[in-house]
């Protein structure tokens, strides 16, 4: 080739520049991932798990109560997001064309955008004002309306995906719509709305900010949904902020589990909907 | 229609309004908990500098001006970054590779706030600060730098943010890139087109709908919480240099709510919050309107074609 012009090297620079971007963002995540995974294996221990937090000087303890924690905020959340999620969304598949659904899926998108701080604001407002008193169910409803609009919309997309002949076939056998959706649409779209909602655990279970002045922190272990209650990313938190280098290990090995929780979670539901889209092609 | 698809369809449709009232509720519930802030302050809230909770002074712009300064600096460090993934992954990338990097960079979003929060604290925030003490003297001497090299600040959040925007406007924009049709590109080619060329033409093709990736970025940035709120600083003082400590709407509402004593400071925390919700709502919506525009002008061709096939 006898020399290239301008125009091909701005080209080849251009997918020189693409290429790099790429890397520079796996960056980041690599250096997250390495030293989550490092600073974190580092404190994590029996103890971490079945441990309550010491107060400061005395090293070791753990995080039960937070875990135990998370686990009843998401369990509290899920509870009031799955039947309005999943329910709104077969409404909104089913009368697609209708004015009430586009209604929903337009406050669906804008609660999604929603500040998960602002949440918190709200879950205050309704769940702990009036009570005078932290409590885990004003935390659970903050991440309640958190995972709405995440399972409304998956189920949505899902219950479409299914080939309309399976429910013409149920209609003609004489189903009533209902029936025809219960009995033939829903089941074949289970996997698929099952993945949602866990993809919407895996978002929650990492959130913080609608917790802070919700569910507020606990030193002690509780699952009295009316009384405050620890959670892994507040107490993490807590760690992080504090001068403490022995918190400072916990928040880590916090940080860690959080992270392996958060990947399992989404590895489980790609390999969910791997498995559907294959269905649904098949 | 039978009864009882009318009862079906009632049923459900009672849980779709649901979530509208869900949504109606947060903007009434926010309205009504900011109430004495707003009519003591009214608009003079967001000009006003000085926010002194214990001598019940406030003022929200340097919350606003923190907000919106690490955001749009976010965004310029994102933007590029985010669209050269996004072309990329769907236009230069073998096929063999787009989905595990597909898969990496969306692992960015999945990685939990506080998280990137902690990550920021210990090993951004110090390498941060060593960049900042080796700035040249003549460079610390504009405003864009002044101030001691502490680390925590606009330029840690505003890193910070870059990171966790990259990953959602490179998905939207790889989905509206991939929704400009083929032909597109080949005519491009056609006339003798570099790679370049080709892609360029495609991403002004999409535009709006890219603008709306954008977007979207933003009104996630703005919305941000705790990973800001571990590395910025948490300094109400509106200042333009990117080593100042400096404090967003977000922040000021994760850090002192439990704080706030008397009525009044939790209704000026609470109208900040309802301003975010307001900035973020409108963002969100034009962003989704520029997608969903580029989104309808696919599917017209598409339409006329069946419509030709069918006659």
């Amino acid at each position: 080739m006898k020399g290239r012009t301008r125009r091909q090297i701005l080209s080849s620079l251009f997918v020189a520049f693409c290429g790099g971007a790429v890397l520079l963002a796996l960056v980041p995540l690599a250096l997250v991932l390495l030293f989550v995974l490092s600073q974190g294996i580092q404190a994590l221990n029996v103890g971490f798990f079945l441990g309550l937090p010491k107060p400061v000087g005395e090293d070791g303890g753990g995080m039960a109560n937070a875990i135990i924690g998370t686990l009843m905020l998401t369990g509290l959340g899920s509870l009031m997001a799955i039947p309005i999620g999943v329910l709104s969304g077969v409404y909104t598949s089913e009368y697609a064309g209708s004015r009430l659904a586009s209604l929903i899926r337009f406050a669906a998108d804008t609660l999604n955008g929603v500040p998960s701080i602002v949440i918190g604001v709200f879950a205050y407002g309704v769940a702990v004002l009036p009570f005078q008193q932290f409590s885990a169910l004003a935390g659970g409803l903050a991440l309640g309306i958190m995972m709405i609009p995440i399972i409304a919309r998956t189920t949505e997309e899902l219950l479409l995906l299914v080939p309309t002949t399976m429910r013409e076939g149920a209609l003609a056998l004489g189903a009533t719509r209902a029936r025809a959706v219960f009995t033939v649409v829903l089941p074949a779209a289970a996997p698929g709305i099952v993945t949602g909602i866990v993809l919407a655990l895996a978002r929650i279970a990492g959130e913080t900010a609608p917790l802070l002045f919700t569910s507020f922190n606990n030193r002690f272990f509780s699952i009295d949904p009316t009384e405050p209650i620890s959670s892994l990313t507040v107490q993490v938190f807590t760690y992080a902020i504090a001068p403490y280098e022995d918190w400072h290990r916990q928040a880590w090995a916090g940080a860690l589990v959080l992270v392996s929780i958060v990947l399992l979670c989404s590895m489980l539901a790609r390999v969910a909907t791997r498995r559907l889209e294959r269905l649904a092609r098949g | 229609m039978g009864r009882k698809d009318l009862v079906f369809r009632a049923g459900t449709g009672f849980f779709g309004l649901l979530l509208i009232l869900i949504v109606a509720a947060i903007a009434v519930e926010l309205t009504r908990q900011s109430a004495l802030s707003i009519q003591k302050f009214g608009l003079a809230f967001w000009r006003t500098e000085i926010w002194d909770p214990v001598a019940g002074d406030f003022g929200a712009w340097p919350f606003m001006w923190g907000t919106l300064y690490s955001s749009v600096l976010a965004l310029m460090l994102a933007t590029p970054i985010a669209l050269g993934i996004a072309v990329f992954l769907s236009e230069l990338c073998p096929a063999s590779l787009r989905q595990p990097l597909v898969f990496l960079t969306e692992l960015l979003a999945a990685i939990p706030s506080i998280v990137y929060g902690l990550w920021g604290i210990f090993v951004l925030v110090p390498a941060v600060r060593a960049l900042e003490a080796a700035t040249p003297e003549a460079l610390r001497r504009l405003p864009l730098f002044s101030g001691p090299p502490l680390g925590v600040g606009m330029l840690s959040a505003a890193v910070i943010l870059a990171v966790m925007v990259i990953p959602f406007t490179s998905s939207v924009a790889r989905e509206v890139l991939r929704s400009v049709p083929m032909a597109q590109r080949e005519a491009a080619y056609a006339l003798g087109a570099t790679r370049f060329e080709a892609i360029r033409s495609a991403l002004f093709y999409a535009r709006s709908g890219i603008v709306g990736a954008v977007m979207l970025g933003f009104g996630r940035a703005l919305g941000e919480t705790m990973a800001v709120t571990m590395v910025i600083g948490n300094n109400p003082q509106a200042s333009l240099s990117l080593f100042a400590p400096q404090y967003t709407m977000a922040a000021v509402i994760a850090n002192e709510f439990t704080e706030a004593a008397d009525d009044l400071y939790l209704h000026a925390l609470t109208e900040i919050g309802l301003v975010l919700f307001i900035i973020t709502l409108v963002v969100n919506s034009l962003s989704r309107l520029l997608i969903w525009s580029m989104g309808r002008s696919r599917r017209a061709p598409r339409a006329s074609a069946a419509g030709e096939a069918a006659a």
